[in-house]
C-alpha cells in the first residue's frame, strides 16, 4: 500500500435501526494512510455507528465499507474477527481492559488470538510497554493503574498486531485533564510515526491537537470535512 | 396486584430459562418421590386392610397326624404369644378332575393337586374367610373353592379319581382367604370321608400372635408352638409376611430404585434452586438497590426472592404429582383387585405430603440467597452494576496463560476459578448427573442380568421337544384334556442317541416337570426334574451347590422363605399318598414360576410314581456351529422319533420391561435437570462476562473461539465431577439393588450386582463431561452470537 492509498473507503453508506431515522445517511468517506481523522458531532449523530462499521462490528443497511482493500461489509462473523485481529486496533473510552489479566497479559491478547509465536509476542509486548512508558506496570493488574496509564495499556494492546488502522472511541472521555493530555500526546506521536487513526470524540481540543483532518456528523450526515491545523505536533 | 406481587411476577417472567429449570427439577423430584411413596403405601394397603378385616392368620401350620393328636394341636392355642387360634382342621392333598365343562376348563381335565381343608364354617377367630360367591360347604358332597384358584363357579362339579369310588363334589361357593390357608374347603365330615384308607392324617392350625411384625417375631412365635408339640410334628408353616411379600413383591421391587431417584431429584432440586436464586440475587444487585431505595423493606426483598423460587417450584410440584400418579397406575396394576380393593391409586395424603415437603425444601434452599439480598446495603447495591470477580482466580489465569494452548482455551480453563462457589455448585450438578447415569446404567445392566437369568430353560442354543400330551415349558400347568388322543411322546432314549451322534453337539440334558405337594408350601408346587449333566445349564447359584445326585433339590430364595426353610433342610414331596424327602442343597436365582419351582433330578419323580422321562432337551452346540445347518441335520435324524429340534429363544418379562422404561425415563429426566443446572450456571457466568466477551471479540476472538472458551470453562469441571460421581453411583447401585431383590423376595446373584466393568466405568466417567458440554452448548452459542458492539455497551 502506498502512502497515499486510501485505508478506508466508505461509499454511500446508510445504517438504519428498525423504523427510526437513519443513524447514518448516505455517508461517503475516504481516509488515506497516515491520516488522523477526528469524527466530531453531538450525541446520537452517528459517530459510534461509523466507528462500528469500520471495525466490522456492524453492517451498513446500504453502501459499502472497504478497509485496507477488504470489503468489511461482506465479512461473516469469523472473518470479521480475523479482520479486526489483522487490521484494526481499538481504544475505548473506558479502556475495556480485562480486570483479571495483568497488563502484559492484556497486551498479549491480540497476538495470542492471532497465533503470533510466543517469544515474538512477548518481545513485542515488552517493546510496546517500554515505548509507552508503562513497562514498570507489566505485572500489575489494571485496577491498580491510573486512568491515563490504563489508556496507555489499551493503546499498547491496540498496537500489538501492528494494525493498519487505529480506532479510538472517546479515548480521553473518562480521563482527568492531565491524563487526557498524556493520551493526546501519545496519539499525536503515533500519527507522527505514520499510524493511521480514526478518532471519535466530543473534545474539540483533542481533535485539533491530534487530527490531520476533521469531519463533523449531524443526524447521520457529514456536515463538515476539513483539514486540521495541529498546533501541538 | 401489590407492589411485591408485581416484583415477583416480573422476576419470574424475566428469567425464563431459570424458571423452566426450576419447574423441571421439582417436577422430576416430585414425580419420583410421589411414585416411590405411593407404591410403598398403596401396594400394601389392600393386604393390610383385608388382613385386619379378616383376622388373617399370622402363621399357618401343617402337622403330621402320626406324630401329634388333634387335642395336642388344640392345646397350642394357649402357647406363649398366641392370641387366637383356629383348628385343628383336617387337610388333604387331592387331584381333582373336572366333570362339567366351562369356558376355561373343559370336562375331563386332570388338574394339579390341591390342598383341601375340612372346616365347619367360613368365619372364626382366625382367617375369617369372605364368601365371594355362593354359600359355605356344610353338607357332604359340597366343596368351596379359594378365590383366584380354579376358574369354576358354584354348580360346577369335581371328581377325585384317585380316591376309592371316585367321589364327586359340587362347588357351592367361592371364598377368599387373605393368607391363602387352603385351595378348597369341605365340611369336616366330608374331609374324613375323603381321607383314603391307610393314608396319613394331616392337620392345619391357624394362629394369631401378640407380636408378629417381623420375620424374627413370627419365627419366635413358631418356635414356641413347635416346643409345645412332639418333635417333627410340624411339617411346614407359612408366615403371613411371606404371603404379603408374594402379593406385593412385584410392586415393592420398584420402591428402592424409584426412592433413590426421588432422593437424588430432591437433592438436585435444592442445589439447582440454590444456584438459580443465588444467581438471581448476584445478577440483580442494582435492582435490589432500586427496590430498597423505593421503600422495600429487607423482609419484603427476602419474600420476593423466596416467592420467585416457590412459584415455579409449585408448578413443578403440581405437574410432578400428576405424573407420579399416572406412572403409578400401570405399576400398581391389579395389585388391589386380589383383595377386592379395586384398582389402586396413590393415596391423597401422599399427593399432599410429598409436594409440601418439596416446597419446604425449596423455600429453605432459596432462603439463604434471599436473606443475602435482604441484607444488601442500599447505597452499595445501587452503585453496583454487576458483580465483579473480586480478583479471584488471577493466579490461575496467569498460570493457564502460559500453557501451550490457544488463548481461548487457556482463558476458558481459568474461568471456573473466578467464581469458585458457582463452579462448585455446577460441579455438584454434574456429579449428580454422573451419579444418576452410573446408577441408571447399572440398574439397566442388573435388570438385563435378571432378565437373562430368570428363566430355567434358556440354557443352550437348541431345544428338542419330545412331544406328547405332557409337553410344556417348565412352570406351565399341565392339563390333560379329554377328547382327541395326545400325540405319542418320542422315546427319550432315541432322542438321546440322536443327539449323541449329531455332529456339533457339545452337551445336553433333559427335563420334565410335574406338580406335586411340597411340605410348607400351600398349593401345588411345580417340580422341574433334570436328567443328565445339567451343570452347564444350571441357574446361577446364590448359595450351596447345584444338583449332583438323587435326593437333592435346588430352590430359589422365595421358596425358602415361603417354606420357612434354609439350605440343608429337607422338603417332603407328596403325590397320591407317596412321600419323598429331598434335601435342599442349593439356593439358585430364577424368577420363572414366581420363583416357587423346585429343581431336582428325575429320580425324584420316579420315586413319586410320576413319569420321569424327559419331555425336553436343552442342547449346547460346539462353538462355531452353523445353527441352521445343525437344526436341519438334527431334525432329519429326529424325524422318525417324532421329536422336534428348534432354536432356543427366551421370552421377556413385562415387569422388567416396565422397570427398564421407568429407569430410563427417570435417568433421562435427572440428567436433563443436571444439564439444565449447568446451562443455568453458564448463562449466569456468560451474562457476567458479556462485557469481557465484547472486548475479546473486538480484539479478534472468532465465534468458534468463543464457543471453545465457554465449553473449555466447563470441561474440566465436567471431567472431575464425572469422575467423582461414578464411584458414588456404583456405591448407590450396590446398596439399592440388593434392596430391590429383598423387596421382591429374591436374592440377586453377585453377577447381577457387580455389573460394572472397567471400560464401562471409563465411559461413565466421561458422562460428566458430556453433561457439562451439553449444558454449556446453548449459552456458548449465545455468547458466540452476541453482538460485539452490544456486549461492549453492557455494564
Amino acid at each position: 500500500m502506498t502512502a497515499s492509498a486510501p485505508v478506508i473507503d466508505i461509499r454511500d453508506v446508510s445504517r438504519t435501526y428498525g423504523e427510526g431515522p437513519p443513524a447514518l445517511a448516505d455517508v461517503t468517506l475516504s481516509v488515506r494512510a497516515g491520516e488522523a481523522l477526528a469524527v466530531l458531532g453531538p450525541s446520537g449523530s452517528g459517530k459510534s455507528t461509523l466507528l462500528n462499521l469500520i471495525a466490522g462490528l456492524d453492517r451498513p443497511s446500504t453502501g459499502s465499507v472497504m478497509v485496507d482493500g477488504l470489503h468489511v461489509d461482506e465479512l461473516g462473523e469469523a472473518a470479521s474477527a480475523k479482520y479486526r485481529r489483522a487490521k484494526i486496533g481499538m481504544v475505548f473510552q473506558f479502556f475495556n481492559l480485562l480486570d483479571d489479566l495483568t497488563v502484559t497479559d492484556n497486551v498479549l491478547l491480540p497476538a495470542q488470538l492471532a497465533g503470533m509465536p510466543r517469544a515474538e509476542a512477548r518481545t513485542r509486548a515488552g517493546d510496546l510497554l517500554e515505548s509507552l512508558g508503562i513497562d514498570r506496570h507489566a505485572r500489575a493488574y489494571p485496577g491498580r493503574l491510573s486512568g491515563g496509564e490504563r489508556q496507555r495499556v489499551a493503546v499498547a494492546r491496540a498496537l500489538m498486531n501492528r494494525p493498519a488502522l487505529l480506532l479510538a472511541d472517546e479515548p480521553t472521555g473518562a480521563l482527568d485533564t492531565a491524563s487526557g493530555e498524556d493520551v493526546r500526546e501519545l496519539l499525536a506521536e503515533l500519527n507522527a510515526d505514520g499510524q493511521t487513526i480514526v478518532l471519535v470524540t466530543h473534545d474539540l481540543g483533542l481533535a485539533e491537537s491530534c487530527a490531520t483532518r476533521t469531519i463533523e456528523l449531524v443526524d447521520g450526515r457529514i456536515v463538515r470535512d476539513v483539514a486540521t491545523l495541529t498546533v501541538n505536533r | 396486584m401489590s407492589a411485591l406481587g408485581r416484583v415477583v411476577r416480573a422476576g419470574v417472567g424475566r428469567r425464563r430459562v431459570q424458571t423452566a429449570v426450576m419447574i423441571l427439577t421439582t417436577l422430576m423430584a416430585v414425580t419420583a418421590s410421589v411414585l416411590a411413596a405411593g407404591l410403598l403405601v398403596a401396594s400394601q394397603a389392600p393386604f393390610d386392610h383385608a388382613f385386619a378385616q379378616q383376622h388373617g392368620a399370622h402363621l399357618t401350620g401343617q402337622f403330621d397326624g402320626t406324630k401329634v393328636t388333634a387335642p395336642q394341636l388344640a392345646a397350642t392355642a394357649h402357647a406363649s404369644g398366641v392370641t387366637a387360634a383356629a383348628g385343628p382342621f383336617r387337610t388333604l392333598s387331592l387331584r381333582p378332575r373336572t366333570t362339567s365343562g366351562s369356558d376355561p376348563l373343559p370336562a375331563g381335565a386332570d388338574l394339579p393337586p390341591m390342598t383341601v381343608v375340612g372346616r365347619a364354617s367360613a368365619g372364626g377367630p382366625v382367617d375369617d374367610t369372605v364368601l365371594v360367591d355362593g354359600t359355605w360347604a356344610t353338607r357332604p358332597g359340597q366343596i368351596v373353592l379359594a378365590y383366584g384358584g380354579l376358574p369354576l363357579r358354584p354348580g360346577a362339579q369335581l371328581t377325585f379319581p384317585d380316591l376309592p369310588g371316585s367321589p364327586t363334589l359340587t362347588v357351592v361357593g367361592v371364598a377368599r382367604s387373605v393368607t391363602d390357608t387352603a385351595e378348597a374347603w369341605v365340611a369336616p365330615a366330608q374331609a374324613e370321608a375323603l381321607t383314603a384308607q391307610g393314608s396319613t392324617a394331616t392337620y392345619e392350625m391357624l394362629y394369631r400372635f401378640r407380636h408378629a411384625g417381623t420375620d424374627a417375631q413370627v419365627a419366635a412365635d413358631r418356635a414356641a408352638i413347635t416346643a409345645a408339640l412332639p418333635r417333627g410334628a410340624m411339617t411346614g408353616s407359612q408366615s403371613y409376611l411371606t404371603v404379603k411379600l408374594q402379593a406385593v413383591a412385584n410392586t415393592m421391587a420398584f420402591v428402592p430404585f424409584v426412592a433413590a431417584f426421588g432422593v437424588l431429584g430432591l437433592l438436585l432440586s435444592v442445589l439447582i434452586i440454590g444456584i438459580v436464586v443465588s444467581g438471581a440475587v448476584g445478577a440483580a444487585t442494582r435492582r435490589i438497590g432500586i427496590l430498597k431505595s423505593l421503600g422495600f423493606t429487607p423482609a419484603q426483598v427476602v419474600r420476593a426472592y423466596v416467592a420467585q423460587a416457590l412459584i415455579p417450584a409449585a408448578i413443578g410440584c403440581v405437574l410432578g404429582v400428576v405424573c407420579g400418579d399416572l406412572l403409578a397406575v400401570p405399576v400398581l396394576g391389579d395389585a388391589g383387585s386380589a383383595y377386592g380393593a379395586g384398582s389402586l391409586t396413590v393415596p391423597l395424603w401422599v399427593d399432599v405430603a410429598v409436594p409440601a415437603a418439596a416446597l419446604a425444601l425449596v423455600a429453605c434452599a432459596a432462603l439463604a440467597p434471599a436473606l443475602r439480598a435482604g441484607r444488601l446495603r442500599t447505597v452499595e447495591a445501587i452503585t453496583v452494576g454487576r458483580t465483579p470477580g473480586a480478583g479471584r482466580g488471577r493466579l490461575v489465569r496467569r498460570l493457564t496463560g502460559r500453557l501451550p494452548v490457544p488463548r481461548a482455551v487457556s482463558l476458558g480453563l481459568a474461568n471456573p476459578f473466578a467464581h469458585p462457589a458457582r463452579s462448585a455448585t455446577m460441579a455438584a450438578a454434574v456429579a449428580f448427573g454422573a451419579v444418576t447415569v452410573t446408577f441408571g446404567v447399572g440398574l439397566a445392566l442388573t435388570l438385563g442380568a435378571v432378565q437373562s437369568g430368570r428363566m430355567l430353560n434358556s440354557a443352550g442354543s437348541v431345544v428338542v421337544a419330545t412331544g406328547g400330551g405332557q409337553q410344556g415349558p417348565p412352570g406351565a400347568q399341565v392339563v390333560h384334556v379329554g377328547g382327541e388322543p395326545d400325540a405319542p411322546k418320542a422315546d427319550p432314549a432315541e432322542v438321546t442317541a440322536a443327539l449323541r451322534t449329531q455332529k456339533g453337539t457339545r452337551g445336553f440334558y433333559g427335563t420334565t416337570q410335574a406338580q406335586v405337594s411340597a411340605s410348607g408350601v400351600t398349593g401345588a408346587t411345580t417340580v422341574v426334574a433334570y436328567q443328565g449333566d445339567s451343570s452347564w445349564g444350571a441357574p446361577e447359584m446364590v448359595s450351596g451347590a447345584w444338583l449332583t445326585g438323587p435326593g437333592q433339590a435346588v430352590v430359589s430364595t422365595r421358596f425358602l422363605r415361603a417354606a420357612g426353610i434354609q439350605v440343608g433342610d429337607t422338603v417332603t414331596l407328596t403325590e397320591r399318598g407317596r412321600h419323598v424327602s429331598v434335601r435342599i442343597v442349593g439356593e439358585a436365582f430364577f424368577t420363572v414360576g414366581e420363583g416357587m419351582e423346585l429343581l431336582t433330578p428325575t429320580s425324584t419323580l420316579a420315586a413319586l410314581g410320576l413319569d420321569s422321562q424327559p419331555s425336553r432337551f436343552n442342547v449346547e452346540t460346539e462353538p462355531g456351529t452353523d445353527l441352521a445347518g445343525y437344526l436341519a441335520s438334527l431334525n432329519a435324524s429326529l424325524d422318525p422319533t417324532g421329536a422336534v429340534a428348534f432354536a432356543n429363544t427366551s421370552g421377556t418379562s413385562d415387569l422388567i420391561a416396565t422397570m427398564d422404561a421407568l429407569v430410563g425415563m427417570l435417568t433421562l429426566m435427572l440428567v436433563a435437570v443436571a444439564g439444565l443446572g449447568v446451562l443455568n450456571t453458564v448463562v449466569l457466568d456468560t451474562r457476567d462476562r458479556v462485557h469481557d466477551l465484547g472486548v475479546l471479540k473486538a480484539l479478534g476472538m472468532t465465534p468458534r473461539h468463543t464457543v471453545a472458551m465457554v465449553l473449555t470453562s466447563v470441561a474440566a469441571i465436567g471431567l472431575l465431577a464425572g469422575a467423582a460421581g461414578v464411584p458414588i453411583g456404583v456405591a448407590l447401585h450396590a446398596h439399592v439393588t440388593p434392596l430391590m431383590g429383598d423387596a421382591a423376595g429374591i436374592t440377586l446373584p453377585p453377577s447381577a450386582i457387580s455389573v460394572y466393568h472397567l471400560p464401562d466405568l471409563a465411559l461413565l466417567a466421561l458422562g460428566g463431561l458430556v453433561i457439562a458440554l451439553a449444558g454449556a452448548l446453548l449459552p456458548a452459542g449465545w455468547a458466540a452470537r452476541t453482538g460485539t458492539a452490544t456486549a461492549l455497551r453492557t455494564e
